[in-house]
């Protein structure tokens, strides 16, 4: 009897193993959503700097107070990739898995698509100067994203998706503020998800 | 198979590596499941170097479930 529950098991996990990109580093998320959090405080402090450039959120693009933000959340995308990617490898190492294999691919794939596509809409609407829907169509693009990962790797990431498409919708129907829905979106949830991940996850095998 | 069950293909290198098993070995457990009729086994190029997929039939796939339901039925009663 144990031995066909255990055929079954072993039978699932190699189906979860070879589809599903398991090495994902919960901790990375926490990371993120501090990283976040923090770039979120340093936008305010810069914003409200320049006394009459900035109000209620307009900005010009060649404002110096706008370059700066840009740096402020470049610096945070870097610092929460790179430090997810450590993360990741070493969990990865860990569990004796490789990190580049077929699996990471489809996700990394996946992950992108719309990912970039909300980039570069995000891109567009500055351009435009909708400045206004920016922080939401970030958001929602950003959860959609996960939404379209999480068939590849653990079924939480999608939970995390759908909880910042909503704070996104939130976000469009409560315009002007965008950096607080945003530290919400980016920064709390990620440190929520991201431990229930390291303490489901991460602590196993 | 069950690799192959939850994956449109699987190449030879990705089942090596997720089985944890020598060349010679995959290679005659993938004759065996060929001979059966339960997986296809597609040789190509890419570029120069040789690519083998392998993908499951038909019937590959339903003799997997019974299997499964087999297995489960076995649970059930014991």
């Amino acid at each position: 009897m144990e031995n066909y529950l255990k055929d079954i098991q072993d039978i699932k996990k190699m189906m979860d193993r070879s589809s599903q990109f398991l090495s994902l580093s919960g901790l990375s998320g926490v990371m993120a959503g501090i990283y976040a959090l923090a770039g979120a405080y340093a936008v305010k402090q810069v914003s409200s700097f320049g006394s009459n450039e900035y109000s209620a959120g307009r900005i010009t693009i060649e404002s110096y107070t706008f370059k700066l933000i840009l740096l402020i959340a470049a610096a945070v995308l870097a610092l929460s990739l790179t430090t997810a990617a450590i993360l990741t490898f070493r969990k990865a190492k860990k569990d004796g898995e490789t990190v580049w294999n077929s699996t990471s691919k489809r996700l990394a794939i996946n992950f992108l698509i719309p990912l970039c596509t909300g980039g570069i809409f995000a891109v567009l609407l500055i351009q435009n100067r909708y400045y206004g829907l920016i922080a939401p169509i970030t958001l929602i693009f950003y959860g959609l994203s996960l939404i379209n990962a999480s068939k590849y790797t653990v079924r939480d990431v999608r939970y995390l998706g759908l909880t910042i498409i909503i704070i996104g919708l939130f976000s469009t129907a409560y315009m002007g503020y965008g950096l607080e829905f945003w530290a919400l979106g980016f920064g709390v949830c990620h440190i929520i998800y991201g431990a229930v991940m390291h303490f489901k996850y991460d602590r196993k095998q | 198979m069950s690799i192959l069950m939850v994956n449109e293909y699987a190449d030879f290198n990705t089942l090596k590596e997720l089985l944890g098993v020598t060349d010679g070995n995959l290679a005659s457990h993938a004759k065996a499941l060929e001979a059966e009729k339960y997986i296809m086994i597609e040789k190509q190029f890419i570029g120069k170097k040789p690519n083998t997929r392998y993908m499951a039939t038909k019937e590959g796939r339903k003799a997997f479930k019974d299997h499964i339901d087999a297995l489960e039925k076995l649970i059930q009663k014991g």
